[in-house]
């Protein structure tokens, strides 16, 4: 075995949770790698303003993301990013995965925090009109729309609230949502209720996007009397929650129906060494403070699972 | 202000003469946004192996940027970034919004050729 592959071990993910439980890890001085497929930080990143991490009064989801990358790279961690799994096995003492650049890594503990994305449509037509119409995220692409009329669909917190960040620019909001009642929290609901440029269609879905160069118009389809209404609109914000990135474990561990990993109170996942923290594992509030605690304990737990197993190894060479 | 590692480019006379000074330029232009910060990430790691091709960034609310917002090629693009790839100084690719890895590679891959690994 290459010793320069050789970690203790593996955080796979760079989201809060992950680059936590790379610091605690690394500061333990226990030789760890993070591998992260998308961009350092995660959906951190995508955070414009955090004013309720505790400890900092406002910072930019970006620098907070970059001081937390820092610091694990300042305690001796290493860090993989943009880079794909291709091949994970957890069985056993040593661990392994290959990276797309053909590298093999082996370690004794694996921390999961892979983090989540945006979920999308998956309707016909959505991947075309991205960045022609489609959007998800307002404060990026809200000024394209100043004036027009825009669609903005689902009915929680991040719909409503960016519902009225968006009646800025736009002419008219109209929030196309599948159910009867939102998801939100009132004060979200009785804001968005309240702003006179926000229109509503219940009980319906997008079924279709068409247009040329941009789009032109959507089918929205009434779930309760089955009728299709061809919409006129020049841009459809989608707010519709996150799934986890856990496809790639889907044979190696069990998840729940929602795709998340469960874990103990420890972090441990049902198989020995690997722990999983973060935005994927099943919970119900997800917070960067959340992710960053989550983070810690399955950092704490893994160091004690990799003492016990080199003790174990040492005790085993002495007999 | 982008607070990223590649090189940035301020006015539109820079950008002028960085697309006739060198064959293969990718420009992102954005903000310090969630679409737009994945895309210069990515661009960061790439930088590394298309030593063939110069990597800029450009602050999308800089008076400068007209030079690729008015460009006949982003006419109808609604979300930032708008990354401009430029042959020779003729654009021959651009897209809007976030993009992946492997979109941003086979772009480049298919516009300015693979890498060579020695």
């Amino acid at each position: 075995m290459n010793s320069s592959q050789h970690y203790d071990a593996i955080v796979i993910g760079a989201g809060p949770a992950g680059l936590t439980a790379g610091i605690y890890l690394s500061r333990a001085k226990l030789k760890t790698l993070i591998v992260n497929e998308g961009t350092v930080g995660g959906q951190l990143v995508l955070t414009h303003e955090i004013a309720n991490y505790p400890g900092v009064e406002s910072i930019n989801g970006y620098q907070l993301a970059m001081i937390m990358k820092k610091q694990a790279l300042t305690f001796g961690c290493d860090i993989k990013s943009n880079i794909s799994i291709t091949r994970l096995d957890l069985d056993g003492e040593l661990k392994s995965l290959v990276l797309s650049d053909g590298h093999i890594y082996t370690a004794h503990s694996i921390v999961l925090t892979p983090g989540g994305r945006p979920r999308t449509l998956g309707v016909p037509g959505e991947d075309k009109f991205k960045g022609r119409g489609v959007s998800y995220c307002a404060t990026c692409d809200g000024d394209f729309f100043t004036g027009k009329e825009i669609v903005v669909v689902w009915g929680g917190n991040s719909a409503l609230e960016e519902a009225v960040s968006l009646t800025r620019y736009a002419g008219k909001v109209t929030i196309v949502h599948q159910f009867d009642h939102f998801q939100a929290f009132e004060y979200a609901v009785e804001e968005a209720r309240n702003n006179p440029k926000i229109h509503y269609i219940m009980e319906s879905e997008i079924k279709n996007f068409y247009g040329d160069e941009r789009i032109e118009s959507v089918d929205i389809k009434n779930l309760k009397t089955g009728k299709t209404l061809n919409f006129k609109t020049e841009g459809v914000f989608v707010f519709i929650g996150y799934v986890p990135n856990t496809e790639f474990l889907k044979n190696i561990l069990t998840l729940n129906s929602w795709g998340e990993i469960e874990v103990a109170a420890d972090m441990s996942t049902q198989i020995k060494g690997v722990y999983a923290a973060g935005d994927s594992i099943a919970k119900r509030y997800r917070q960067v403070t959340t992710a960053v605690g989550d983070g810690t304990i399955a950092a704490l737990a893994a160091s004690h699972y990799i003492h016990e197993l080199k003790s174990k190894h040492k005790q085993i060479l002495t007999v | 202000m982008l607070y990223t590692n590649l090189k940035h480019i301020e006015t539109a006379d820079e950008h002028a003469k960085i697309i006739s000074e060198n064959e293969n330029v990718m420009v992102i232009c954005g903000r310090m946004g969630p679409m737009c910060i994945p895309v210069y990430d990515i661009a960061e790691e790439l930088e590394k192996e298309y030593k063939h091709v110069k990597f800029y960034d450009m602050e999308f609310d800089n008076p400068g940027a007209y030079v690729i917002r008015s460009l006949p090629e982003v006419r109808g693009f609604m979300g930032i970034p708008f990354t401009v790839y430029y042959k020779s100084g003729k654009v021959v690719k651009a897209t809007s919004s976030i993009q992946t890895r492997e979109q941003v590679k086979a772009i480049l891959d298919k516009e300015f050729a693979v890498p060579v690994i020695a």
